[in-house]
């Protein structure tokens, strides 16, 4: 009931592992993946070996997640092992990847490719690293170009993870329509200050807020651009339970990412998930997630 | 959570790198659970307590950047905290052996007032043993490194002959990693159950990072404390960690 196709990939359930939560190592992943995930982004990894920020990285907030975890990764020449402990799982492992520039992009795709995976995800989107994510991200000739060039090394699809940080979504999704799907959205660029200790929280100052807050945010994120693009959507941000993920699909995404929400309910929610979403589906007479796709759009 | 202001009320000198800071808090933390210390513009790090109850306690051993700054507080300061977090140790029947080495003794204390047993405080050397009058009162068993009290020899040396002597029903250990691997090796040789708490590069301690995982076992969320049927999968217990970058390296 639950299957998806995104382009040439099969998918158990249209539930994914967002990139950065629980995504590090192979054997978590292996976890995530039994605990019944349809599929699992791994952390973005760039090409050095990465510490990432010192702490505070994450501060729990009421409405959600705010963190600068500052793209740690072991690098891509140590990510073999981690993708073949991962695969075990039996679903779509996706290598996500940051880099700084076309060559660069290519250069992880092609190794993520050769280590398995089996569909990369530019992280066009992070909203706190210098040099990286939404700074190459909202750069319109850069990401077609990022896209363009990473499309000509691998085989495997592309994914592109767009930022909601910006005045435009739908054009970023345009200069990067040659991707194989758009996952929306990243985390949104945000702060928190202690009063009492008088002064920001993280140690990075600003970090991307997650979680139930920015919910409306990725709905009207995935409803603009799927009237405007014609590739899958994967719709990503605050999905805490069966009926955020039928909602996002009803704005037109074709799967979705979970990540902050495992915070809030556990690795268990993948599966709790799934019966929410079949409850519904049944009591409302859908047999199958492609018969919701975008069926909120007012035309 | 977000994070509260608790003040520093009193602190003791328990060696000369450990310092114990006594604070009031209404949390009800269970023996074996932490905490996250923000000490704002220097560090925020993982800290288990060490007296639960009205009078809170973290015992800190100066390490890294964080604890140095720690050390250099007064009584009357802040700390900044949120928790507790993660699962502490299950309390089981029977006659247990507690194994503390170095500062693993600062997360087994709330749980040494709870539980009937032998206890071995080791350390590398005699100045660096704690809580000895905190326990003077229970069985208390010595072991350092260099003989300068009790037991010459490792902590697992000990434990062995005080294995071969008795039969325990339980066995709580928090310490090295490598030395708790020997216990558990030891314990699980010999049927009996364990209970290990372990410590691993931790960064958001709320179970989403990934940072200290091991085989699969989110240290802050699925631990701290883990017992032998966890433990006995764990095959980079005492042998891998992870660093900052999350890259897998021999310990």
């Amino acid at each position: 009931m639950l299957n998806v196709e995104i382009g040439k990939l099969h998918f158990k359930n249209p539930l994914i592992l967002a990139s950065g939560i629980l995504d590090e190592a192979g054997e978590t992943m292996l976890r995530i993946a039994k605990s019944g995930a349809g599929g699992i982004v791994t952390k973005s990894i760039g090409k050095e070996p990465r510490e990432g920020y010192e702490n505070p990285v994450v501060y729990e907030l009421p409405c959600g997640l705010l963190n600068a975890m500052g793209l740690p990764n072991p690098g891509i020449e140590n990510y073999e092992d981690e993708i073949k402990i991962a695969k075990k799982g039996g679903v779509p492992i996706i290598g996500s990847i940051f880099g700084s520039n076309p060559e660069e992009f290519s250069y992880l795709a092609k190794k993520m490719e050769d280590y398995g995976a089996d569909a990369v995800e530019l992280n066009l989107s992070c909203p706190h690293a210098k040099g990286y994510g939404m700074e190459v991200g909202t750069d319109l000739e850069l990401v077609e170009e990022i896209v363009d060039s990473v499309k000509r090394e691998i085989k495997i699809p592309v994914w592109a993870k767009l930022t909601p940080n910006t005045s435009n979504i739908v054009e970023i999704a345009k200069a990067v329509e040659n991707a194989d799907a758009l996952v929306l959205i990243n985390t949104l660029k945000a702060m928190a200050i202690d009063i009492d200790a008088k002064r920001p929280v993280l140690k990075n100052v600003f970090g991307g807020l997650s979680g139930k807050a920015i919910k409306p945010i990725g709905i009207r994120a995935v409803y603009e651009v799927y009237r405007e693009v014609g590739k899958p959507i994967i719709g990503v941000g605050g999905i805490e339970n069966g009926r955020d993920a039928i909602e996002y699909i009803m704005a037109g995404a074709s799967a979705v990412e979970i990540g902050t929400a495992i915070y809030t309910r556990g690795i268990g929610i993948f599966k709790e998930i799934a019966k929410e979403m079949e409850g519904w589906m049944r009591k409302n007479g859908y047999s199958k997630i492609s018969q919701m796709v975008g069926i909120a759009q007012v035309r | 959570m977000m994070y509260r202001v608790v003040k520093i009320e009193k602190i003791k000198e328990e060696t000369p790198t450990i310092k114990t800071f006594f604070f009031k808090d209404d949390s009800k933390p269970k023996p074996g659970q932490f905490y996250m210390i923000w000490l704002p513009g220097v560090d925020e790090f993982p800290m288990s307590i060490s007296h639960i109850g009205n009078k809170k306690a973290f015992t800190v051993k100066r390490i890294g950047k964080g604890t140095t700054a720690m050390h250099k507080l007064k009584e009357g300061d802040k700390l900044w905290i949120r928790g507790p977090y993660g699962r502490g140790f299950k309390i089981e029947n029977g006659y247990a052996l507690i194994i503390g080495g170095g500062s693993g003794m600062a997360t087994l204390g709330p749980l040494i007032e709870r539980v009937e047993g032998d206890i071995i405080i080791a350390a590398r050397t005699k100045d660096e043993l704690l809580f000895l009058d905190r326990f003077k009162d229970r069985n208390v068993y010595i072991a350092t490194d260099d003989g300068s009290a009790g037991f010459k020899g490792f902590a697992t040396d000990l434990a062995k002959d005080m294995m071969e002597k008795r039969d325990y029903s339980i066995i709580y250990t928090c310490g090295p990693e490598i030395m708790m691997r020997k216990i558990i090796d030891m314990a699980i040789e010999r049927g009996i159950k364990v209970q290990a708490s372990l410590e691993r590069l931790m960064k958001c301690g709320i179970g989403i990072c990934d940072s200290c995982s091991i085989n699969g076992y989110r240290v802050c969320v699925d631990g701290p404390v883990f017992s032998e049927k966890e433990l006995v999968k764990m095959e980079d217990l005492g042998k891998y960690k992870r660093d900052s970058s999350g890259r897998r390296v021999p310990i």
